[in-house]
């Protein structure tokens, strides 16, 4: 049987990173939020938010785990799959990858280590130093590895030479024109994200009843950020298109299904568009409101697709419902946050059904809008792998197809039992509850004593642990 | 600067490479002994023993394969297509074992399979890297700087003969790593086994230093030619001497000193291995100038790295010092 080793090399890469971004999405989120929760213990000194802390940490632990192990695949596919794209790019993206490391890896791998176990061998402040140092390895890693994509997508301050890529100021390559709005719009994302997820656990409690103080704090916690990052979010969305519509002029065109660029482009609500024809079908559409989105102008001309040919654009399609997918999710996340707002203003967001209820079944949406967000930005940017500079189809490994096959064939198998583990261990972890108190068992390596029913259960479930 | 700027990023890989193998060799070769332990307290206590560090040591994998790529992008971009399936294998295999140190502890049911995917992981991971060193050992096809072998031409009996003796050092070390940091039964036995796994060592290492002269002509050279080996003989000899101080510490129970005997093994093990493929970095073929990247990218990175590795040791030491002393059973984890 024959293999398109380019396709299958792509397929394996999209699933191991899809399947990677899920949890740095939240491990960003849920560190810094664990290290505010630390540092009001720290300045209150109640144990109301040690307790949350912990609680959130020992699902941080899961988490990260599968984080760290999914991404030291992917920095090893660059060189078994992509060996061209590490030879033709290296001297560029690989010094980033590597201040990554050096800067990020080792300060959240090994101050993971304090912030897990470290919790009765060292004294507060520096167990919070820990979670802060953690959180910011967290940040690092994002800064540099986004600084890494967006070189990718607007590559500046090099020269090429015989097809080789080769640095020529470094501060150039680092902020390249699309570094700031992708960093920013990431980070707010893994914000927004974690708020949803607090939120959704949060709101189960309250609804069964359970650790009904902790609940409150996190609800509170999470309606009162989301209030203020999901239309943030919005708004650095917008820059960062404009941006793009600068440098990426195409990728844009496919995410407004913009066709003709002698008119000015209409806004689609819906359609699906045709590359055959290269025209929309079924279109539900606002006139003139692309061109009012992307230029600021009703009458503002912006590039379509037509100007280049078939071969130098994106998967339209893909582009075009995965960016309405994630615009779709921030927009509800916006309501969301501001009807929680409206709640806890006229006091009654601790008990009105309706909101909690769906609240505490959404944690998703934020990952779902991470990924469509991905899949405009990296499907937007083909066929280019290193836009303008490398074509997806020229940074292959000299691997046959049927090793890519065959290894992709246990990445699904592997990822699909870890991830379904995981969450599942994760839900197992949140039924649990914020249950036995830190200090009852730093103390006396066991809780002294059963304070309720519910702490029975978590030490139940967590086995040995406590 | 043209010149030593390889070499010193070869160095540089060296000692992250070298790190790595100890410091994650210890806590792999822990999941290769997890089978050993005889109830669930047991493994409970075995895997506090490396809880805290695993993340941090495998991060030197990390840096490994990033730096090659960094200061290399030549070799590294002949060197994974060529390991294709066995790096990938040595991944899943950590991915497994990676997230059962997580997974384990709130498994009730399907803990054993967990233990399992630990013992396994480690194993496979262990061996895997063995493999791709064997492989890097018998030399790489290579043609206009690309790779230009097949899928399996990793796959020969010595390279099966390295994987094996890595999975025996790792169990080594993991094994003096319990006699230090554990006590009580875990102790004793972990004592017992480092006994055996020391001849075991010795006996791939013995393997090794005859196999390679014989089948490969350009090791005989570098070991057995005027001057080097005047220079060189004595790196067997202290081998020697080391693994007998370490059968006497293991025998006189010193907790220490059995552990950093063995570190000192694998250095020399690492050192003769070295000093067989010197200069090439993809033997037989490409050295480190060849494969060398732009001194702008190497220099950029350099001056980073001497600045936040020493950070790095120093924050290193430190989590290695606040974890001291023997593990306890039934320490809190995570509290
Ligand atoms: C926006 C942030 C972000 C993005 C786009 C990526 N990662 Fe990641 N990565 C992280 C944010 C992160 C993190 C937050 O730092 C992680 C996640 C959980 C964790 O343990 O650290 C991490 C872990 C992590 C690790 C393990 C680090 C360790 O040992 O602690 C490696 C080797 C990578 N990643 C590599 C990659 C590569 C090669 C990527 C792209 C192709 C990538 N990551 C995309
Ligand atoms: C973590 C967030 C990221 C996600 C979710 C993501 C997602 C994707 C997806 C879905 C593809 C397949 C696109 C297609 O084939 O149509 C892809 C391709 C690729 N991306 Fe990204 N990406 C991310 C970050 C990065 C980063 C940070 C880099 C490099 C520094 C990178 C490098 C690549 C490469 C090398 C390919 C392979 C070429 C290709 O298949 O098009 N990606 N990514
Ligand atoms: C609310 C309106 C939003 C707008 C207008 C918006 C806009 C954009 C645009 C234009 C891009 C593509 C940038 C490019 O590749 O050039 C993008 C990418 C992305 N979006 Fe959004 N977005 C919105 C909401 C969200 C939400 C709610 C999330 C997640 C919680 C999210 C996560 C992402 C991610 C992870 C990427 C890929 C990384 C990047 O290029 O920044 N976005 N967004």
């Amino acid at each position: 049987m024959e293999f398109d080793p380019q396709l299958l090399a792509r397929i394996q890469f999209a699933f191991t990173i899809t399947f990677h971004i899920i949890f740095p999405t939240f491990t960003i989120g849920l560190s810094a939020y664990i290290a505010t929760l630390e540092v009001m213990w720290l300045r209150t000194g109640r144990d109301h938010y040690h307790l949350i802390a912990r609680f959130w940490t020992k699902i941080f632990a899961v988490s990260f785990a599968m984080g760290v192990v999914s991404g030291i695949v992917l920095s090893y596919q660059f060189g078994t799959n992509w060996s061209r794209f590490s030879l033709v790019v290296g001297n560029v993206v690989g010094p980033l990858i590597g201040y990554e490391v050096l800067t990020a890896f080792f300060l959240e791998a090994t101050f993971l280590g304090i912030m897990l176990f470290g919790g009765n061998r060292v004294p507060p402040w520096l167990h919070v130093f820990a979670c802060i140092a953690v959180a910011v390895g967290t940040s690092m890693s994002a800064f540099w590895i986004l600084s890494a994509n967006s070189w990718m997508q607007t590559p500046v301050g090099h020269v090429m030479r015989d097809g080789i890529a080769y640095p020529a100021d470094w501060l150039t390559i680092v902020f390249n024109p699309s570094f700031p709005y992708r960093l920013a719009h990431m980070l707010n994302a893994a914000y927004l994200t974690t708020s949803f997820v607090v939120l959704a656990v949060g709101a189960r409690y309250l609804l069964a009843g359970r650790h009904v103080e902790q609940a409150k704090t996190m609800v509170r916690m999470a309606i009162g950020f989301a209030a203020i990052v999901a239309p943030l979010q919005l708004v650095i969305g917008d820059l960062h298109g404009l941006n793009t519509a600068k440098y990426q002029p195409i990728k844009i065109a496919a995410m407004e299904g913009h066709w003709d660029g002698t008119k000015p482009g209409d806004f689609h609500i819906f359609a699906w568009p045709d590359e055959k024809t290269e025209t929309n079908r079924y279109a539900l559409s606002i006139p003139k409101g692309g061109s009012l989105l992307i230029t600021h102008d009703p009458n503002g001309l912006f590039p379509g697709l037509k100007s280049v040919p078939p071969r130098d654009r994106p998967p339209v399609p893909l582009v075009f419902f995965a960016f309405r997918l994630m615009v779709l999710i921030g927009l509800a996340m916006i309501g969301a946050a501001w009807i929680g707002l409206m709640l806890w203003r006229r006091g009654r967001l601790f008990d009105t059904r309706w909101f909690l209820l769906p609240s505490a079944h959404v944690w998703w949406a934020g990952f779902v809008a991470v990924i469509a967000g991905w899949v405009v930005t990296e499907s937007g940017r083909q066929p280019w792998l290193v836009q303008g500079i490398l074509r997806t189809a020229d940074s292959l490994s000299p691997v046959p197809g049927s090793s890519i096959a065959a290894s992709l064939a246990l990445f699904v198998v592997v990822y699909g039992i870890v991830f379904s583990m995981g969450i599942y261990y994760i839900n197992r972890l949140i039924v649990a509850g914020p249950g036995v108190s830190a200090t009852a068992v730093s103390e006396h390596g066991l809780p002294s004593r059963p304070l309720s029913a519910a702490e029975e259960a978590a030490r139940e479930a967590l086995g040995q642990r406590s | 600067m043209e010149w030593y700027l390889p070499v010193i990023w070869a160095a540089l890989i060296g000692t992250a490479v070298a790190l790595y193998v100890i410091l994650d060799g210890f806590d792999l070769g822990v999941g290769i002994l997890f089978p050993t332990a005889k109830t669930e307290s047991e493994r409970d206590l075995m895997m506090n023993s490396v809880a805290p560090f695993w993340d941090g040591n495998e991060t030197w994998l990390v840096l490994g394969g990033g730096g090659l790529w960094v200061a290399f992008p030549q070799a590294y971009a002949v060197i994974m297509p060529a390991f294709y399936l066995p790096v990938i294998l040595m991944l899943l295999a950590l991915v497994l074992r990676g997230v059962s140190f997580e997974f384990r502890w709130v498994a009730k049911t399907s803990k054993k399979w967990w233990n399992l995917a630990f013992f396994g992981g480690s194993l496979a991971a262990g061996f895997f890297q063995g493999v791709i060193l064997g492989g890097l050992i018998q030399g790489i096809a290579v043609r206009n700087g690309q790779f230009a072998g097949g899928a399996f031409d990793w796959a020969t009996p010595f390279a099966a003969l390295c994987g094996l003796g890595v999975v025996a050092g790792y169990g080594l070390l993991g094994a003096t790593w319990l006699a230090m940091k554990t006590e009580g039964p875990v102790a004793e036995r972990a004592r017992e086994h480092a006994k055996l796994l020391l001849l075991l060592v010795l006996a791939f290492m013995a393997i090794v230093s005859v196999w390679t002269p014989i089948a490969f002509e350009r090791i005989a050279a570098r070991w057995f030619t005027a001057p080097n080996i005047f220079l060189l003989w004595p790196v067997p000899l202290v081998t020697a001497v080391v693994a007998w101080a370490c059968w006497e510490w293991l025998e006189a129970k010193r907790e220490v000193l059995p552990f950093l005997a063995v570190i000192a093994l694998f250095l020399l093990g690492y050192l003769g291995i070295v000093i067989s493929n010197y200069p090439y970095l993809v033997p037989p073929t490409l050295t480190v100038w060849q494969t060398a990247a732009h001194p702008s990218s190497q220099i950029f990175m350099l001056i980073g790295t001497l600045i936040l590795l020493p950070i790095i040791l120093g924050y290193i030491v430190f989590v290695y010092w606040v974890f001291r002393g023997k593990v306890r059973e039934g320490e809190g984890y995570h509290s």
